[in-house]
């Protein structure tokens, strides 16, 4: 967890709301994430966690309310655009490309900073096979860095679970994000496994500088490495804070318990 | 009534009475589609099996009716077969897979058709006179054969019997589970592979009575396979799952074809048929990617 | 014992992403090269090169194109002989209104022109998936028979509207024989599937893969859509135009509308299902299969029951087709690019069971 002075704010939600036909999904949410923090959103099932990364990655548009990304209003984002601005995210399923091997899924995430054209790749020669050597080093490092070699070159459809969520982080790490949103990057490990996790994550967070912004469901890990915590339920933000003021929030505790409200 | 007036409602009619062909064909596609999520592309090798089968029997010298029974119950059999050795071994497998299967399923029942009955063309006749409607050519100038009337007469019935038949009722329930979520539907113990067959069985006996009736328009040959075809753009007008939507969808193509052909078709030249179908679904696929009356498709990520 | 890693270590990256990393496979594609080059035209007869190898390599062609749009992208596509047939009718027109042009910059050309098409056709893709966008390729299927059967513009304004193709020259040496078409054909063969492997272990292979593995998740990192759907089908419809000029210059002479209908289509889909999806050497594999299957059941007919009316013949061959891609689709749906793969795999380890 870093101490910081007054960081730049990076992501603004102001008054968010978004629906879905009749289902309305949040209702004037309202945070803001701090540049080089780790933020973690958490809150009962249902609560509209998911639905706020989409809204932040350009998935879903608001139907009210603005976001502003990097000191900029935001009008309409695509997830395209959304990831050329230095956006990139975690699934909670899983969205790797499962006909392909790890190297192959992580290389795709260097894909916005691949230049060569069509031509030249089909003729795979000078410029076009330095860039894919170039990049490859850069994947290398990622793998290296998620101790993942050993799996190097298996289809990651025949992967184990905890072993995809590592692969599916490090092709998010690919493209060398300002601010990275994991949907449950946590989900279905053991114990070894999410130490490993949050290991990584902070090292992330701490020696790159990236922002965090991360849906969990393990209290601990939230209390370990998280600088700041909001909490959803039914779509609305109850509470927001450091970790220990929110876990001893009283409105908290009753959306946990299911008391009625 | 004028004579570009009463011809054009003669073109218009004419192309609905083959629109109302065109629906009994998709509803074949619907059926299947709406139980297994699976497009038949073979749809036309059915119709051209059955035909091939009925034509055959009759032409042996079998009673009419028993005809349309042993056809019937071959269809049947077909379905059972095709249940059995091609869906249930696919079952887990992308959609587009099984699709591709049916186009494999297509070659099959081509090949064994025309190698069990031979591939010469048949005439069929079915009893129902092909000859102008009299009274109404005498009052209004409107030509229309007694026989596109008959047939649109029966397709109706057919249709509206099947749409009953699968929206009320037991069975109708357990196919719009079926069609939902095939394991959510086998935990409340509908049985799965008992739908899938009777639904092909169905699909089965739609093609009988299309094969029949296109059988007398056409004579009985290899090209009625190629009709089928003709139902992807009514599927994609009406949306691959309402059964409302393959009516009025094949009503709407069979008309506006019938009119570009006969209009459209003398400015650009001639046989725009093969094609024109294809291109009013075209264009309303971009305009509405779900069709008419489909279900629009929420991705959730 | 023979087919084994050992000792061959990788030392750079460049090493290790080559198109053959393992040794035995560059010995066994040179082998291969140098048979198809030298021997086979030593020991072949015309009519074993005309009648088979030749469309072999034309099909092979077709099929990478395929496979690059169907295999590779995911985007179905019942309309690849719309293709062939826009590369042969332009390349026709490319030769007999253009004389002066060399003749492989007129397979290029065609292969251009089919590629423009080819975008044409996808541009809906977006907005479009699945079994619509298979039916927007049966649509251009449909069209592109019905536009060349209708106007004689196509075909030079000549009253029949099948016709014969020019002459072929390279530099002024005449393109006569069975083997100088043979050459030629294999020419385009080496070099089009050189460049279809580099593609599809580029990053726009990848982009492909991404497509058609994930496509919400693709656009989430940042891969353009419209653009990777749009190249496959450029890319795609090129190597179907080559082939299909290829077709109509080498091997029939002419150019015939019905030479590229909807049964072509399905004939280079069930190529790939058979072959393999996703893997350029099934789409040899596929073709292979394709054309011999026809002779292999000829012979096996004879041999059991004498004389069969080529129309049974035909016949049974749907049959089996049919059967064999559901077979095919159930058993292995990678096909046989896989079970080789297996096959591989088994090989690496023998004679030890593990």
């Amino acid at each position: 967890m870093s101490e910081s002075q007054a960081d730049n704010i990076i992501l603004g939600f102001d008054n968010v709301s978004i629906s879905f036909g009749a289902v309305i999904a949040l209702t004037e949410v309202s945070f803001e994430v701090p540049e080089h923090e780790v933020v973690a959103i958490i809150g009962p099932n249902g609560a509209g966690k998911t639905t706020a990364l989409n809204v932040i990655n350009g998935v879903y548009q608001p139907t009210q309310g603005t976001i502003t990304y990097k000191g900029e209003v935001r009008q309409g984002m695509r997830p395209h655009q959304a990831a050329v601005q230095g956006i990139a995210r975690t699934f909670q399923n899983v969205a790797l490309f499962k006909g392909m091997n790890t190297v192959d899924n992580i290389m795709t995430g260097r894909n916005l900073k691949m230049k060569s054209n069509l031509l030249m790749q089909g003729l795979y020669w000078g410029p076009a096979q330095r860039e894919e050597i170039v990049h490859r080093q850069a994947v290398e490092k990622i793998i290296d860095f998620l101790e993942i070699e050993s799996v190097r070159k298996t289809i990651v459809g025949r992967l184990p679970f905890g072993l995809q969520k590592r692969v599916e982080l490090g092709r998010a790490l690919a493209a060398e994000p300002d601010m990275l949103l994991l949907d449950e990057p946590m989900a279905g490990m053991n114990l070894e496994e999410k130490e490993d996790m949050c290991r990584f994550i902070l090292d992330v967070n701490e020696e790159l500088g990236t922002t965090i912004v991360l849906i969990e469901h393990d209290m601990s890990v939230v209390m370990d490495i998280s600088d700041r915590v909001i909490v959803l339920d039914y779509g609305r933000k109850i509470s927001e804070g450091k970790p220990d003021a929110v876990r001893n929030d009283q409105k908290v505790i009753d959306a946990y318990l299911g008391v009625s409200h | 009534m004028p004579m570009e007036l009463a011809f054009f409602i003669e073109v218009l009619v004419a192309g609905l009475l083959s629109g109302v062909m065109y629906s009994l064909v998709a509803l074949g596609f619907v059926l299947i589609f709406k139980a297994s999520g699976v497009f038949n592309f073979a749809q036309g090798a059915m119709v051209l099996f059955a035909a091939l089968t009925f034509v055959r029997i009759l032409e042996m010298g079998v009673n009419f009716w028993l005809a349309v029974a042993i056809a019937l119950a071959v269809m049947i059999v077909l379905a059972i077969i095709i249940e059995r050795v091609m869906l249930r071994p696919l079952v887990a497998q992308p959609v587009i897979i099984l699709f591709m299967a049916t186009i494999g399923l297509n070659y099959f029942l081509e090949g064994l058709a025309q190698g069990i009955w031979d591939s010469q063309v048949h005439g069929l006749d079915i009893g129902i006179p092909d000859v102008p409607w009299m009274s109404l050519l005498e009052s209004t100038n409107i030509l229309i054969s007694l026989f596109d009337v008959w047939s649109a007469v029966i397709c109706g019935v057919l249709v509206l019997f099947l749409a009953f038949f699968f929206q009320k009722g037991r069975i109708g329930r357990a196919l719009r589970a079926v069609a939902d979520d095939n394991q959510a539907a086998m935990s409340v113990g509908i049985p799965l592979q008992l739908i899938w067959a009777i639904v092909w069985a169905t699909a089965g006996m739609v093609a009988l009575v299309a094969g029949a009736i296109w059988g007398q328009r056409l004579g009985v040959q290899f090209s009625i396979s190629l009709v089928a075809l003709k139902a992807l753009p009514v599927l994609i007008l009406g949306g691959f799952n309402s059964i409302a939507g393959a009516i009025i969808g094949g009503l709407i193509i069979g008309a506006s074809e019938k009119v570009a052909e006969v209009y459209l078709g003398p400015i650009i030249g001639g046989g725009i048929e093969s094609w024109v179908a294809y291109f009013i679904a075209m264009l309303f696929l971009i305009v509405r990617p779900q069709g008419l009356f489909g279900e629009k498709i929420i991705e959730r990520v | 014992m023979l087919y084994r890693e050992t000792g061959q270590f990788k030392t750079s990256y460049k090493k290790d992403m080559a198109i053959f990393p393992i040794r035995q496979d560059r010995w066994a594609v040179i082998a291969i090269l140098i048979f198809v080059v030298v021997v086979v035209p030593m020991v072949a007869t015309e009519h074993v090169i005309a009648g088979y190898l030749i469309p072999l390599l034309i099909w092979a062609i077709a099929a990478i194109g395929l496979n690059i749009l169907t295999g590779y992208t995911g985007q179905l596509s019942l309309g690849h002989g719309a293709f062939m047939a826009v590369g042969a009718y332009s390349a026709y027109n490319l030769a007999s209104r253009i004389p002066e042009l060399p003749i492989i910059l007129v397979f290029l050309l065609a292969g251009l022109i089919t590629a423009i098409f080819g975008v044409l056709v996808g541009s809906p893709s977006l907005r479009i998936k699945g079994f619509y966008l298979a039916v927007a390729t049966l649509a251009a299927q449909f069209f592109v028979e019905w536009a060349f059967a209708t106007f004689p513009w196509f075909v030079g304004g000549a009253a029949s509207m099948v016709i014969d193709t020019p002459k072929m020259s390279i530099l002024g040496y005449k393109i006569t024989s069975t083997l100088d078409n043979y050459y030629l054909i294999l020419g385009f063969v080496v070099v089009g599937t050189l460049f279809a492997k580099n593609l599809v272990r580029s990053e726009i292979g990848r982009a492909w893969m991404a497509i058609r593995d994930m496509d919400v998740a693709a656009e989430v990192i940042g891969i353009r859509p419209l653009y990777t759907k749009l190249s496959a089908f450029a890319v795609s419809s090129f190597y179907g135009g080559v082939a299909g000029a290829l077709y109509a210059f080498c091997y029939v002479k002419s150019v015939d509308f019905t030479a590229f209908d909807l049964f072509v289509s399905l004939k280079v889909l069930f190529m790939i299902i058979i072959g393999g999806m996703g893997s350029i050497l099934g789409c040899f594999l596929g073709a292979t299969f394709i054309v011999a299957l026809p002779i292999i059941l000829n012979e096996i007919a004879h041999l059991f029951a004498g004389q069969i009316p080529s129309a049974m013949l035909s016949n049974i061959e749907h049959m089996i087709f049919g059967g064999l891609i559901i077979f095919f689709l159930i058993v292995e749906p990678h096909g046989l690019a896989r079970l080789w793969m297996t096959a591989k795999e088994k090989l690496r380890l023998w004679p030890f069971p593990h």
